[in-house]
């Protein structure tokens, strides 16, 4: 390495190393409010201003009634109640951000002024808060108390089997909805007839969408395959709507259309939509989505899902992007829409940037904190990668128990998991070949229980997919076949499941606001409202649920430590034996180094936290003593379990006054007599990345500090690992064991080791 | 006797009016069994949504402050008279560019008022069909 080089190079490096974190993929872009790129401030955005005259509005945020585009006129007739506006807007919009976040002004009241509000006053409001501000503002403010959660199903083979496999895993973890998507528009029916089955397993309830084109995605609801839908989007500038080929009356006819058939809908808008169409007027992403909010409510959509959406890597890519993420959720629940609070389209390649976005929604809770959150592999979800996916599903279990947050999930056990897959499986299997649309193979069924992704699949091609949705089709196949098939297979739970999802449509009482099915019971805003009032209000764990976040999988208690050291026992006792020779005496030999064990040191435990095997970790000190030409003697400490006291007591009780203190973790400490408790020598803090060589030549230089040397100290590099998140769990369940194993005034007892065998 | 008005209080209403909500052919809740869509006397217009359900839930959702969600389920009452072809056709009709001329709105709307008893949902085309005109959007988008 030719050092100079580096020397002469005209960047400092840590450049170079940030380039390349997964945070240097992510695109920013400046603020330019002309060009649409702004959060809060539109070159072009309306001062707030309302005219009404003989309830009729006459102007709107500066435009006067007979220059209404579309979305203006719809929101002056259906979201503006003339009644309320000259009250609401007449309040000062500092007042009303205030309001937003005292607790002792009810979530009711302030959702009946925003029926007054125009969009650039809501906006305003806001605009005003802080990021804190607005989080705790969406939590009050939210409509339903309990939170929940929505999933994708997908794969990238729009394999039915699969479907149906992860739609009850999704099911199992909690999720309130699931939704489904395809890679090739035909296989609509196949998607939705899989996931439909598969979300029958292990329990009713859980709401199911597949996302199509409009005309067709009605089809497949009427077929009583799906239960709501989430694809009436909406944007804030007409051309916008127009080149989404649709106006707010076509699509108010859609949201009436699917109350006709007894089907949950919610609209969708997020930030920044319309800047990716072309369409931004120059106005703020804000503003644009309190006009695109403004019109859900006027439209009678039930809700919203909300939150950047597919424009969220835009709005993030813009300065305050996501705290205007987090306003235009806030301003959705202040509207009283239900809220699936986006978290889904992955705004960032940084899990930081993740995990923080998702934070406030999580510990504040949110009618769907997801609108969308991927339970399959990235790679498998077809509406893109989510925040969460597949692979760091478990993270967010971590960080509810981290937080006692209810993010609407539960683990599931491994043994369980494959049950689950196995019975989705077998039941689709069933009803596919019952309605003769087709054939599965013991290898198909086998390789899609266990594949965690469509690469790892031995499944239908492209082409048996798209025969068998076309024939679901043609057929004119309905979920009652289904349910009659499920029920002729066996699968007498799944048909009941079935039936009781369908049933819910006769009464519609999953109509009305962030309704989900919790218990086989129907749980809206109407009779779960968020009656957040300030500490021990609004939503609070049951000892229950608190208990369901604490059980992750894989969690460290004593016995698991006392079991395996068990297991480390027998070994050892092939490798080592400890010989009590009696009372520890103070030596006269200069040429000796005492090492003082602790009280647990091969009798309770038998490894350290690095795995040497402590007969290893002695040989090794031994035959650096040995090269320094000193004598090991060895005793076991009873008084104390602390390393630097150890190593203190090892040091008084050696002839030479130097001493090594070791900890059955791994933890040594080399000290001499005459020194303060904590001003060792060296410490050897760091056992888990402490090697047999660190030992060894420990031991050497413990001999060169009896003869009066001063030798270069050993170092154990580290690599940054988080050693404390990763060991100290145990490390606390060890030191437990061995400081119980304590007595005030115990001698210390002379060991002769013998070393049984020779180990590598 | 004019009967109470509903509140929060009917909710939900398969809870604590199940005698009341019936499927579209009339069939009550508990009459919509397992066994009665095994035997096929159970059918999908059986487990569809009644307009008597959606104006409940319309009234539900106007005690709590809602009538905007209310008027979508009122809106809805009269849709479920019409069939699936004719929900999809006015969707289209009413979309950008497909009514070429105000007249054709004019006329889905008539057949609302008249074909289907559906006069909220006429006022409602009516009204598209002339801001549609206001903005131009009886234009050819090729």
């Amino acid at each position: 390495m030719t050092e100079s080089a580096n020397y002469d190079a005209n960047r400092w490096k840590r450049f170079d190393e940030w380039d390349e974190r997964s945070l240097r993929l992510d695109q920013f872009a400046i603020e330019d409010p002309e060009n649409g790129f702004s959060a809060f401030s539109g070159k072009k955005d309306p001062k707030p201003a309302l005219k009404i005259s003989e309830g009729k509005v006459i102007s709107m945020d500066g435009v006067a009634a007979e220059d209404f585009d579309l979305i203006d006129a719809f929101i002056a007739t259906y979201h503006i109640e003339a009644d309320i506006a000259e009250e609401a807007m007449a309040i000062p919009s500092s007042d009303l951000a205030r309001m937003l976040v005292d607790m002792n002004v009810p979530r009711s009241e302030l959702t009946r002024l925003a029926r007054g509000l125009t969009p650039a006053k809501l906006a305003e409001t806001v605009a005003q808060l802080n990021a804190m501000e607005i989080a705790f503002a969406y939590s009050k403010m939210r409509a339903r108390k309990t939170p929940g959660n929505q999933a994708h199903v997908t794969n990238a083979k729009d394999d039915p089997l699969q479907l149906a496999a992860d739609a009850a895993i999704a099911v199992a973890l909690g999720f309130d909805e699931i939704e489904t998507t395809m890679r090739v528009a035909r296989n609509s029916w196949s998607n939705a007839l899989a996931c439909c089955v598969g979300s029958a397993v292990g329990r009713a309830g859980t709401l199911f969408q597949c996302s199509s084109e409009e005309a067709e995605e009605l089809e497949i609801g009427m077929a009583g395959f799906t239960s709501y839908a989430e694809t009436v989007s909406v944007y804030g500038t007409e051309s916008a709507f127009i080149d989404g080929d649709d106006t707010p009356w076509s699509k108010a006819w859609l949201a009436a259309a699917y109350a006709s058939r007894g089907i949950k809908m919610r609209c969708t808008s997020g930030a920044a939509a319309e800047l990716l169409m072309g369409f931004h007027e120059a106005k703020s992403l804000l503003y644009l989505e309190s006009r695109c909010l403004c019109l859900q409510r006027g439209m009678g959509s039930q809700g919203t899902q909300n939150g950047g959406i597919d424009g969220a890597p835009l709005a993030a890519s813009i300065p305050g992007g996501v705290r205007e993420i987090m306003a235009e959720n806030l301003l959705a629940v202040w509207l009283d829409l239900e809220c699936a609070s986006g978290n889904d389209a992955r705004h960032s390649e940084s899990e930081m940037r993740v995990a923080a976005k998702v934070l406030p929604f999580l510990i504040g809770g949110s009618d769907l904190i997801c609108s969308g959150f991927g339970s399959i592999l990235k790679y498998d979800n077809s509406f893109n990668p989510s925040s969460f996916n597949g692979e760091e599903l478990e993270e967010f279990l971590v960080l509810q128990r981290d937080f006692e947050a209810d993010g609407g999930l539960t683990s599931v056990e491994d043994a369980t998991a494959l049950d689950l897959r196995r019975r989705a499986i077998d039941a689709l299997a069933y009803v596919l070949k019952d309605l003769d649309l087709a054939e599965i193979t013991e290898t198909m069924k086998r390789s899609v229980a266990v594949a965690s992704g469509s690469n790892e699949t031995q499944t239908f091609s492209a082409r048996q997919v798209a025969l068998m949705s076309e024939a679901i089709q043609e057929r004119n196949i309905t979920v009652l076949d289904v349910i009659r098939s499920l029920h002729g297979g066996g699968f007498v739970q799944e048909a009941q499941n079935l039936l009781f999802l369908v049933k819910l449509r006769v009464s519609g009482d999953y109509l009305q606001t962030s309704a989900v099915v919790r218990d086989g019971r129907v749980l809206s805003a109407i009779n779960d409202p968020n009656d957040y009032t300030g500490p021990g209000t609004g939503y609070r764990l049951s000892e229950a649920r608190r208990r369901e976040l604490a059980a992750i999988r894989d969690v460290l208690n004593r016995d698991e430590v006392l079991r395996s050291e068990a297991v480390n026992q027998s070994i050892e006792a092939r490798a080592i034996n400890y010989r009590t020779m009696g009372e520890a005496t103070p030596g006269t030999d200069k040429g000796e180094v005492v090492v003082g064990l602790s009280p647990g040191f091969g009798n309770k435990i038998f490894r350290t936290l690095a795995g040497h095997r402590l007969s290893d970790v002695l040989r090794a000190l031994q035959d650096g003593i040995r090269q320094g030409g000193g004598i090991m003697r060895v005793v076991r400490l009873n008084h104390t379990a602390d390393t630097s006291f150890l190593g203190l007591s090892a040091a008084r009780l050696s002839g030479s006054g130097v001493g090594i203190g070791l900890q059955s973790k791994g933890t040594a400490v080399i000290h001499q007599k005459d020194r303060l408790p904590h001003m060792n020598l060296e410490l050897f803090s760091n056992a888990p990345i402490t090697t047999l060589e660190h030992y060894e030549a420990m031991g050497l230089n413990a001999t060169a500090y009896a003869a009066g040397d001063l030798p270069e100290p050993v170092v154990v590099q580290t690599r940054g690992e988080a050693l404390g998140a990763r060991f100290h769990a145990r490390v606390a369940l060890i030191y437990a064991i061995e400081t119980a194993m304590t007595t005030d005034n115990a001698a210390p007892e002379e060991l002769a080791l013998e070393f049984q065998e020779q180990t590598q | 006797m004019t009967p109470k008005t509903l509140s929060a209080n009917d909710f939900p209403t398969a809870e604590t009016m199940p005698g009341k909500v019936t499927g579209l052919r009339g069939k009550s809740l508990d009459t919509l069994t397992l066994d009665s869509a095994l035997s096929g006397e159970l059918e999908m217009e059986d487990l569809r949504i009644t307009p008597d359900a959606l104006l409940r839930q319309a009234e539900i959702a106007r005690s709590v402050g809602r009538s905007a969600l209310a008027m979508n389920f009122e809106r809805a009452a009269e849709m479920t008279r019409l069939p699936q072809e004719e929900v999809m056709k006015i969707y289209e009709l009413l979309r950008p560019g497909r009514a070429r001329a105000l007249a054709e709105l004019e006329e889905a709307a008539e057949r609302l008022r008249h074909d289907f008893e559906a006069p909220r949902l006429a006022s409602f085309v009516l009204q598209a069909a002339e801001l549609y005109a206001r903005r131009g959007m009886y234009r050819t988008r090729y």
